[in-house]
């Protein structure tokens, strides 16, 4: 039999089943009563308050720099970013609240937009300077913005398309952007891997690219240069005055008409922004097999059955109110079916199968504090979905292990360590959606930053620190003699435990609003699901390189 | 033979050798009886029994004795009938040759189409049982090739050649041959042919005959000054005019004798080179006049009969454009009076079959004047079958088998009033000249009719005795009707129109109850008529239709001159609405239509955090002197849209617009309250084309109004790299110096040799294309390097005429 008709097939059976099927979720809630409205208040608020600085961010350097830009000739950042993709199509945006608050002056989104989208018809990373902010310079936030991209690209297998414009990074951060492991250079390190593991690597200059900023494009598999704008060198003409004595202007030492007919520095010359982006799309239709391929889900996607806007009313604002992850789920999963898996046993965790815009995932949900039997269930479950080939979303609500003589007897330290190494040596994607809390080992057994899901999302309400504000209130009594130091640390790390100040850290993410979890999680199970070419969920992530046969990548000759 | 690929051979073959035509036919007659009741004719006697080929010629007229039936005998002798033809050939194309094998179709006779190499595909071709290539696309190596023609009736069997109109359709030449081959040419004998086709023989037989006609010399001294002594004597102003000619090629008004040389010179040159010969005739000019023209039908026993007027008067160009029948205003008695005139001049050259007496009715005078007889079925035949009720086809068929006519003139119906639209491939704002290229797009309105409607057969009152006064006949316009509709087109989607042939695309014909009643119906169907990828007069049409000076009936053939301000309005800027819902089109067309459905493609245009896809589209007119406008689409939930048209007027915002596309070309949404469904055609540039300022080297948009009716064109500016690519390609010295065919055409002449210095502007090589000239000119100054076109050739579009050596311009 073909295989369309027995998907049709399989359909159609799957349908006729779907009738009345006792994995539907009900619906219990009741969006009247005074508790649901008032939760539901908290949460629009919190919610609009993340949309309008989420706005403010995407003003990037704000209307001055954005004129100056124009004046230019030039295009806006994100108006390149616009052309670049599909028109009419997703763009899963990274970070935008990154380095807000950081810095004593501002940085909206660390003066760099990153996100997924698709360009001729391929999902890619993408990664924009912002010149609006600080001439696009890199701050550390920024730096860490642009290797979180990479990361992203390297585990999913997406082709990277860098639009540039920097000045490279910003001196007076040097110490915190240059020398370590996870700085500047690993951006190029990155990218000569990348490219070795068939990822490939595409630049436009549409500015200028100075210094180690220069080896973007130099380090791209291919790239394009906007002439009379776009300008590479290493040095700038007044450090080469300095160094050499010679006088030399911009264009002359590192236009693009130079690169492209001399230095062989650029592959292709631009008349202006709107066309190198038009040559980047075409660059990337040419592709090939490089960069893999989306795969469709095997299940036809079904939205659910309750309203998602009703997640702001079930969940609110203040995590010490408890309420029923099934209810998250049921405005999550096609069709607000969950085949849920050991309901009887270990209540405090949610485990079960379910389908999210048509892709099978295992939800890991919380719905109170971890026992040992919550924590087995949880191992056990993670093995099934590593045995099938099913990626995991942990949805997280924690306030972390059970305590006390009683637990401790029960062996939750061994119990708890068996779903902690489950966790990380799924051998699957995993996504991470913290809707609440996420405290203590909690963090570690739900799938937290340290163990790399794919993707973390926080929503505006969550938090994330080593412990509750409760039991901090209580550890802090009896560690500390000063009631003053006291109420001040736990002011700071109440602070430090928001969605707002981990986010601006990207120690996520990104926040996202309750009602669009559904389309990013299912965006993030598409990019889960995609055939590339070195190794799909068993592939290697490890970062270190030495001499597995990959070979070099794209030299540029 | 062998030359002549043919579709359907054997089956061809095998009938051709099956067909002696009057041996097979014995066993149909009596099985058909067509005309029931109302038909007539007794006069069995007179019938001209020789069934000699050339038997249209053998048949003894008696002229002037118009042998009506009478009321007594209407019984067709279906004994006598002689059997139609099994096998018919149609020399022509277009919606002629379709129109033909309709009916031919309906009867159930054969039909054989020829065809050129580029017609290969054309409706024509599929309609036919058997179709076979003549020749290449240039007319005369194809459809007026007299020699494949009459090769293949004998291949195929054919017994008898429908022409069409143009082509052969009036060449007497092909009627005798076609005689020697024993075959039946369906038409008049060749010697109405002869007679009718000189201008100037045609108005001496007429004035012998009693048929007036227009003051004027007819002779054939072509001296220049006794030329104008003649004009002199006939009286300014005067018209000049071919001999030989037709539609409008090598005529010249004539307004005070100083002129008249100059104008005298230019008609006889264009005459020349159109037609052959250069001479010319000259007579009154009538400065309002109508052009009225009457329908005839005569048969091989000598019976004539009108089938009422027809009122051509609007024309541009000197070509009709829109026809009527019967004429508005006409009082039964002038009628009867133009009738019998017609009647009188078809008998005057013993004529057979149908054919239009054309007439020039002065407005002031209400004098009527004789202009020339057309010895073929026309163009504008089916406002008349509207108004009789009558397939004009059939009757040939029957005439042409030698059958009497098959109603008496009293038992013409005379109902309602119809319209015939031409609509062409023109640009009617361009001085209505010729377009061409593909239809790319083409959605006609349903048509109610195939053939003209059957009518009430007149009433017993009506039906005079006397064979004079059954012209007098007024119009029915009480009988119980309801309102038609026909299309005659002879192209799909994707044919080429006016390229090699004429460019008229397809017929409107209507007919209601009264003259109001068919202008709506006209007006209706022209709305709905919808073209896209070559100009067309359509708008033009609806324009005419519904102005007041052509609804009260006020023609005469200066009626676009007259009326030329409320007939082409100035081109308003599109509404707001408008450009929302171009701008929509084009978002909803790019949405992502994959193979693979994942969320990345079923999730358009999402944006996270409360970030709104917004997408800018520019949007202009084909003037690209006026500023684009710009209209901001922002993707709300699926299948909604904000809107913010941003034109020199002012800010215009749409909320919250529900909109899809119900199919690839109709947008549905709903603006103001309003629902709207607009067709909306894209017409993407030929990808060749460097881009440039010009409208055709970007992406159209053809917007098709569903609460206007009007067409509007929008296009979508290109971006500006774009034009800085384009422009260095078109401003390079090489490409400055390479000439080429902007479109299909004729070489009429080249005008330089290899090695020849040229100086900018001057002209190298002359094209004619669509009845146009057009110089090709050097655009900078240069040697010629190559000469790639030869003086009579046919070049494509696109083939490198000459090619310049451009001097490099020295610069200071």
């Amino acid at each position: 039999m073909r295989p369309a008709i027995q998907r049709a097939l399989k359909q159609s059976l799957f349908d006729i089943r779907r009738s009345y099927h006792a994995s539907v979720l009900p619906s219990l809630i009741s969006t009247s009563s005074p508790d649901f409205i008032s939760k539901a208040e908290a949460m629009d608020a919190l919610v609009a308050d993340f949309e309008a600085k989420a706005a403010t961010a995407r003003l990037g350097g704000g209307t001055k720099a954005a004129e100056r830009m124009r004046s230019k000739g030039k295009k806006l950042p994100r108006e390149r970013l616009a052309l670049l993709l599909d028109p009419h199509t997703p763009f899963l945006e990274l970070s935008q609240l990154a380095a807000h608050e950081v810095y004593s002056d501002s940085v909206p989104g660390a003066g760099i937009i990153t996100g997924i989208g698709r360009i001729s018809g391929r999902e890619c990373v993408v990664v924009v300077n912002d010149a609006t902010v600080k001439g696009g310079s890199y701050y550390p936030m920024t730096v860490k913005k642009h290797l979180r991209a990479q990361e992203i690209a390297r585990e999913h297998g997406l082709p990277c398309v860098y639009v540039v414009e920097s000045g490279g990074a910003a001196l007076p951060h040097q110490a915190n952007v240059f020398p370590d492991k996870e700085h500047f250079g690993r951006i190029f390190y990155n990218m000569a891997q990348m490219s070795a593991l068939g990822i490939p690597q595409i630049a436009i200059v549409h500015g200028i690219s100075v210094a180690g900023g220069a080896y973007v494009p130099a380090m791209a598999d291919e790239n394009i240069i906007v002439r009379e704008q776009g300008r590479i060198f290493l040095a700038g003409p007044p450090l080469v005055k300095a160094a050499t004595g010679e006088e030399v202007d911009e264009e002359t030492l590192g236009g693009g008409q130079m690169h492209s007919s001399e230095s062989g520095v650029t592959d292709h010359l631009a008349r202006d922004d709107e066309h190198a982006i038009a040559i980047a799309r075409g660059i990337v239709n040419d592709l090939g097999k490089a960069g893999g391929r989306e795969v469709p889900p095997p299940a036809t996607p079904e939205a659910p059955l309750y309203p998602a806007h009703e997640l702001h009313g079930i969940v609110g604002t203040d995590l010490r109110q408890a309420f029923d992850m099934r209810d998250v789920i049921a405005r999550i999963v096609d069709g607000s079916r969950f085949r849920e898996f050991k309901k009887e046993y270990g209540s405090t965790i949610v485990t079960g199968f379910a389908n999210i815009h048509g892709y099978p995932v295992g939800i890991v949900a919380n719905n109170g504090i971890l026992f040992s039997q919550s924590a087995l269930k949880a191992t056990h479950f993670m093995e099934l979905c590593s045995q099938r080939q099913i990626p995991l979303l942990f949805l997280v609500n924690v306030t972390g292990y059970m305590v006390g003589s009683k637990a401790e007897k029960g062996g939750i330290a061994k119990d708890g360590a068996k779903m902690v190494r489950a966790v990380a040596c799924a051998d699957v994607p995993k996504l991470t959606v913290i809707v609440g809390g996420s405290y203590g080992a909690g963090n570690y057994g739900m799938c937290g930053r340290a163990y790399s899901p794919r993707f973390l999302w926080m929503w505006p309400n969550a938090k994330v620190s080593v412990m509750g504000p409760g039991q901090l209130s209580q550890v802090m009594a009896t560690v500390s003699k000063d009631p003053t130091k006291h109420s001040t640390l736990k002011d700071e790390i109440e602070k430090q435990s928001t969605a707002l100040y981990a986010s601006a850290r990207l120690w996520d993410d990104g926040i996202i609003k309750p009602t669009d979890t559904r389309d990013t999680v299912g965006l993030a199970l598409a990019l889960a699901a995609r055939e590339h070419s070195h190794g799909g969920y068993g592939g290697r992530t490890q970062t270190t390189w030495d001499g597995d046969s990959k070979g070099f990548g794209v030299f540029r000759m | 033979m062998h030359s002549i690929p043919a579709r359907r051979t054997a089956a061809a073959r095998t009938r051709a050798l099956a067909s002696p035509r009057f041996a097979t036919s014995i066993s149909k007659v009596g099985s058909r009886n067509i005309y029931s009741a109302t038909a007539v004719f007794s006069q069995a006697t007179q019938r001209n029994t020789t069934r000699s080929s050339n038997q249209y010629l053998a048949v003894e007229w008696s002229s002037g004795k118009r042998k009506f039936a009478t009321v007594s005998n209407n019984v067709v002798h279906n004994d006598d009938r002689k059997p139609h033809f099994d096998k018919i050939l149609i020399a022509n194309r277009g919606e002629i040759a379709c129109r033909v094998i309709r009916t031919a179709k309906k009867l159930g006779i054969k039909t054989v189409a020829v065809y050129s190499e580029v017609d290969g595909n054309s409706l024509h071709v599929q309609l036919a049982d058997e179709a076979y290539c003549i020749g290449p696309a240039p007319s005369a190596e194809s459809y007026l090739r007299m020699d494949k023609i009459i090769e293949v009736c004998k291949r195929s069997g054919a017994q008898a050649v429908h022409p069409g109109y143009g082509f052969l359709s009036e060449n007497a030449k092909f009627a005798e041959r076609l005689a020697q081959e024993g075959l039946v040419f369906i038409g008049p004998p060749a010697s109405a042919i002869v007679s009718m086709g000189s201008k100037s023989e045609s108005k001496l037989i007429m004035s012998d005959a009693g048929v007036p006609v227009v003051p004027g010399y007819h002779g054939s001294n072509q001296d220049p000054d006794f030329l104008l002594n003649e004009a002199k004597r006939i009286k300014f102003p005067v018209l000049i005019k071919a001999v030989h000619g037709g539609g409008g090629k090598g005529m010249r008004v004539v307004h005070s004798s100083s002129d008249f040389h100059e104008a005298l010179t230019s008609a006889q040159r264009e005459a020349l080179k159109s037609f052959g010969n250069a001479d010319v005739l000259v007579e009154k000019y009538i400065i309002r006049p109508r052009h009225v023209e009457v329908q005839v039908f005569a048969d091989t026993q000598g019976n004539c009969v009108s089938l009422w007027e027809r009122d051509c008067s609007v024309q541009r160009r000197n070509q009709k454009i829109i026809e009527e029948a019967p004429a508005p205003g006409l009082s039964k008695e002038m009628r009867a009076e133009l009738s019998k005139k017609a009647v009188d001049a078809a008998l005057a050259v013993k004529y057979v079959g149908a054919g239009t007496v054309e007439f020039i009715f002065d407005n002031d005078t209400e004098q009527f004047y004789f202009m020339e007889m057309n010895t073929r079925l026309q163009v504008e035949h089916p406002v008349t079958e509207m108004i009789t009720g009558l397939d004009l086809v059939e009757w040939q068929l029957e005439v042409a088998a030698g059958n009497p006519l098959p109603l008496s003139q009293s038992a013409i119906p005379l109902v309602g009033h119809a319209f015939e639209a031409r609509i062409y491939a023109e640009n009617p704002r361009n001085d209505f000249l010729p377009d061409s290229g593909p239809l790319l797009y083409l959605s006609t309105p349903i048509p109610t009719h195939t053939f003209a409607p059957s009518l009430p057969t007149p009433t017993e009152s009506s039906i005079s005795p006397s064979p004079d006064a059954a012209l007098e006949r007024s119009v029915d316009t009480s009988a119980k009707i309801e309102p038609s509709l026909r299309l005659e087109q002879g192209f799909g989607q994707g044919s080429q129109i006016g390229v090699f042939y004429d460019p008229m695309i397809a017929k409107l014909v209507v007919h209601g109850r009264d003259r109001t009643e068919a202008l709506r119906m006209l007006r209706r169907g022209l709305e709905e008529y919808k073209v896209v990828g070559v100009s067309t007069n359509v708008e033009f049409l609806r324009s005419l239709a519904g102005n007041e000076s052509f609804i009260e009936g006020d023609v005469e053939t200066g009626f676009i001159p007259k009326h030329h301000k409320d007939l082409f309005p100035p081109i308003s800027a599109p509404s707001p609405e408008l450009l929302a819902q171009a701008a929509l089109y084009v978002v909803l067309r790019d949405q992502p239509k994959p193979a693979k459905l994942t969320p990345w493609t079923t999730l358009p245009s999402r944006r996270f955090g409360g970030d709104v896809y917004d997408r800018l589209i520019t949007l202009q007119t084909e003037d690209s002197s006026i500023v684009p406008v710009s209209v901001h689409v922002r993707s709300l939930s699926s299948g909604f849209f904000d809107i913010t048209v941003e034109t020199p007027s002012g800010h215009h915002e749409f909320k919250s617009v529900p909109a899809n596309l119900s199919t690839p070309t109709t947008i549905s949404t709903t603006l103001n309250s309003t629902s709207l469904q607009t067709t909306i055609v894209s017409q993407p540039p030929p990808p060749s084309l460097p881009a440039s300022t010009s409208p055709n080297t970007m992406e159209r948009l053809h917007l098709f109004d569903s609460l206007t009716g009007h067409k509007t064109t929008l296009v979508i500016p290109s971006p500006k790299y774009l034009l800085s690519l384009g422009g260095d390609l078109l401003g390079s010295s090489q490409a400055k110096g390479v000439l080429k065919a902007p479109m299909p055409s004729v070489v009429v002449e080249v005008k330089v040799e290899v090695g020849e210095t040229v100086k900018r502007g001057q002209a190298v090589v002359v094209l004619e294309s669509m009845k146009t000239e057009t110089v090709i000119r050097a655009e900078a100054d240069g040697v010629v390097r190559v000469v790639g076109c030869v003086k009579g050739e046919m070049v494509e579009e696109g083939r490198v005429l000459a090619d310049i050596e451009v001097e490099i311009e020295e610069t200071n």
